[in-house]
């Protein structure tokens, strides 16, 4: 075996080893890995068009055709639930995703230079936070324009400032380490010492950050789109779903909502449970 | 004495550091809401046959002709005296909308608070006092699956379950059945204007109907809070003074509520503050499944309308509101604890 193969094979040991002592987590980390899957192949896996409306079968509760029964157009919940995993992960993957890479380079050069610009971007930080998150998302989306990419970016900007925070504080610490002046020394510019010494460095910790802001990041969207916002019908959203179906639940048509609410609640439980299964397993003592 | 000028100073202070965070949170709106899509001035022309001069004169009448700073001057002196504009929808000043509606959203907001405390520091209590029992999972559990439960969801199959399924709720729908007459209007809040005027059938409609919007609302934020409760506890409870306390043989409820509850409240407090915003937000979830007639759900409605004026100020508002919950905050952090605020 060469070194790499044995390299990978512990590694792979050191994982398994982790999650047999941690099952929620290992759980956790199917539940994900299942859903990643069922957005990448959500095409093949629709019994039906999810946008396909069959009028005579509208608002037929769960049976064995349509398990999760049908909507006021006939189309099949179970098929939009699927087929909107694919948009809803997508927008969540994106917005979380885009938000790390700006707040990680942002946060690590303030970190990394302080000064006038770390002021500066303090003080936006500041005023961010100063709105409740979810607000200055609507209003974001209102004023960019009611389309999707906009949900992405709304959803991105109210993840910054925790990213921002986390990244300054952590380089910032390690700004005078012996490593930094030895990377320093040998010449390399202050933009790679922070690119290429420092965040990776802050990086695991951050990947903590980033799984517990998924599930976050997939409930802002769908409170957005549940509010008329962004992804609009008849495209399948969780959002949508649940927004449509309210209209009937007064009248005890429970299956529109409850099944696009327990998608959306499976989901950012494993986002959840994953972040809180890295916390453990990177630093026991944040545990709570 | 000295303990209240302390706080005034205190009080002082905070609301003075919050000005440039409140002028941002101005400015950021009105760069927002200035970028909207559509013109409001060919939406509030008189339909789309409207000539081209009926438009520039509404814009002018908008004042949106002018250029963008000194539009921006115009809206910050605007704010300092109070006047947020007129919504194009309700043709109302929306300071005087506002006002009318901000009782039943802070009324909302508040109760659920309350429920929230009111469930999750005994929760927590509970939880932190025997670490790995049943109790201990079952409440990691409860905060587990809250928050992973949208506010829209939950308030939805709530309504399934007790108004449709067990007909306990009354329909989900505004502040007060359409039949019944409201209170008179004291303070806004229907549940204290029915308890100051003896109302009590009243009382109680008004407070079945804040029920089930106010208990979506409160299990969201029951995970922070719970959480930080039993993590604050358990530290406090393996500190040397509770170890003291216990050892001169004080009783098991002096222990646990006055020495240790008390020291443990400090962090609860500060996310306390934190969950509030959350909240704020919830809300205009909340009012739209309710049909709650609150602020959230009239800047809704103004949104999907692209009428800035009461969007703006609703983003303000919120943003005001929360300050002041901070500062608020930051008070009581030093009632409950005098140490703070000897600096």
């Amino acid at each position: 075996m060469s070194a790499a193969a044995i390299q990978r094979t512990s590694t792979a040991r050191h994982v398994l080893f982790i999650l047999r002592g941690n099952p929620v987590t290992a759980i956790a980390s199917l539940g994900t890995a299942l859903l990643v899957l069922i957005a990448i192949f959500a095409p093949f896996l629709t019994p039906y068009d999810p946008i396909a409306s069959d009028v005579a079968h509208a608002l037929a509760p769960p049976d064995a055709a349509h398990w999760a029964g049908t909507d006021q157009l006939g189309r099949d919940i179970f098929s939009r639930i699927v087929a909107a995993a694919r948009l809803d992960l997508f927008i969540a993957v994106t917005a979380v995703g885009l938000s790390f890479v700006v707040g990680a380079v942002v946060g690590g050069f303030c970190g990394y230079r302080g000064g006038r610009l770390d002021r500066w971007v303090g003080r936006f930080v500041d005023v961010l936070m100063a709105f409740p998150l979810f607000v200055l998302a609507m209003a974001l989306v209102a004023a960019l324009g009611n389309r999707m990419e906009n949900i992405i970016i709304a959803t991105a900007v109210i993840n910054l400032p925790f990213y921002i925070r986390f990244a300054r504080a952590e380089v910032n610490v390690r700004r005078n380490a012996g490593w930094v002046e030895a990377a320093r020394a040998c010449g390399d510019s202050h933009l790679s010492v922070v690119l290429r010494f420092l965040l990776p460095n802050v990086l695991p910790a951050m990947a903590v950050q980033i799984s517990l802001n998924l599930g976050w990041a997939i409930l802002n969207a769908a409170g957005l789109s549940f509010i008329g916002l962004g992804v609009q019908a008849p495209t399948p959203e969780w959002g949508i779903m649940v927004a449509e179906g309210a209209r009937f639940i007064t009248t005890g048509k429970w299956w529109l909502v409850a099944f696009p609410g327990l998608a959306l609640m499976l989901t950012v439980l494993f986002f959840n449970l994953l972040g809180d299964g890295l916390r453990d397993i990177l630093d026991p003592r944040m545990r709570t | 004495m000295s303990v209240l000028s302390g706080i005034a100073r205190r009080v002082g202070r905070r609301l003075l550091s919050s000005i440039p965070a409140l002028l941002g949170v101005v400015v950021v709106t009105f760069v927002l809401m200035r970028v909207l899509p559509g013109d409001p001035a060919v939406f509030f022309a008189s339909g789309p046959s409207a000539g081209k001069e009926e438009i520039e004169q509404i814009r002018h009448q908008m004042g949106l002709d002018r250029p963008i700073p000194i539009q921006l001057a115009r809206y910050l002196a605007d704010v300092a005296t109070g006047n947020l504009g007129h919504s194009l929808t309700t043709g109302q000043p929306v300071t005087q909308d506002m006002e009318r509606r901000l009782p039943a959203s802070l009324e909302l907001t508040f109760t659920a608070l309350v429920i929230a405390l009111l469930l999750s520091v005994p929760l927590g209590v509970a939880a932190a006092l025997r670490p790995g029992s049943p109790v201990d999972h079952a409440v990691r559990m409860l905060c587990t699956l809250g928050v992973c439960v949208p506010t829209f969801v939950s308030g939805l199959l709530l309504i399934y379950v007790f108004y449709y399924l067990l007909g306990w709720a009354p329909d989900p729908t505004a502040r007060l059945d359409i039949f019944a007459s409201t209170p008179p209007d004291i303070t806004g809040f229907y549940l204290v204007d029915f308890a100051m005027t003896g109302d009590w059938s009243g009382w109680w409609a008004a407070f079945t109907q804040l029920l089930l919007p106010a208990i979506s609302m409160a299990l969201f934020v029951l995970a922070p809070l719970a959480r930080m409760t039993r993590a604050s506890m358990l530290a406090v409870l393996g500190s040397d003074f509770i170890r003291t306390a216990q050892s001169v043989g004080l009783s098991r409820r002096r222990v646990v509520i006055t020495y240790a509850l008390r020291n443990a409240l400090l962090p609860v407090l500060t996310i306390t503050g934190i969950v509030f915003s959350t909240m704020l937000g919830a809300n205009v979830l909340v009012e739209k499944v309710f049909s709650w007639p609150g602020v959230a759900s009239y800047a809704l409605d103004a949104l999907l309308a692209s009428d800035y004026a009461p969007v703006q100020a609703f983003v303000l508002l919120m943003a005001t509101i929360f300050v002041l919950v901070n500062v608020l905050i930051d008070v009581l952090y030093g009632i409950a604890d005098p140490r703070v605020s000897i600096e």
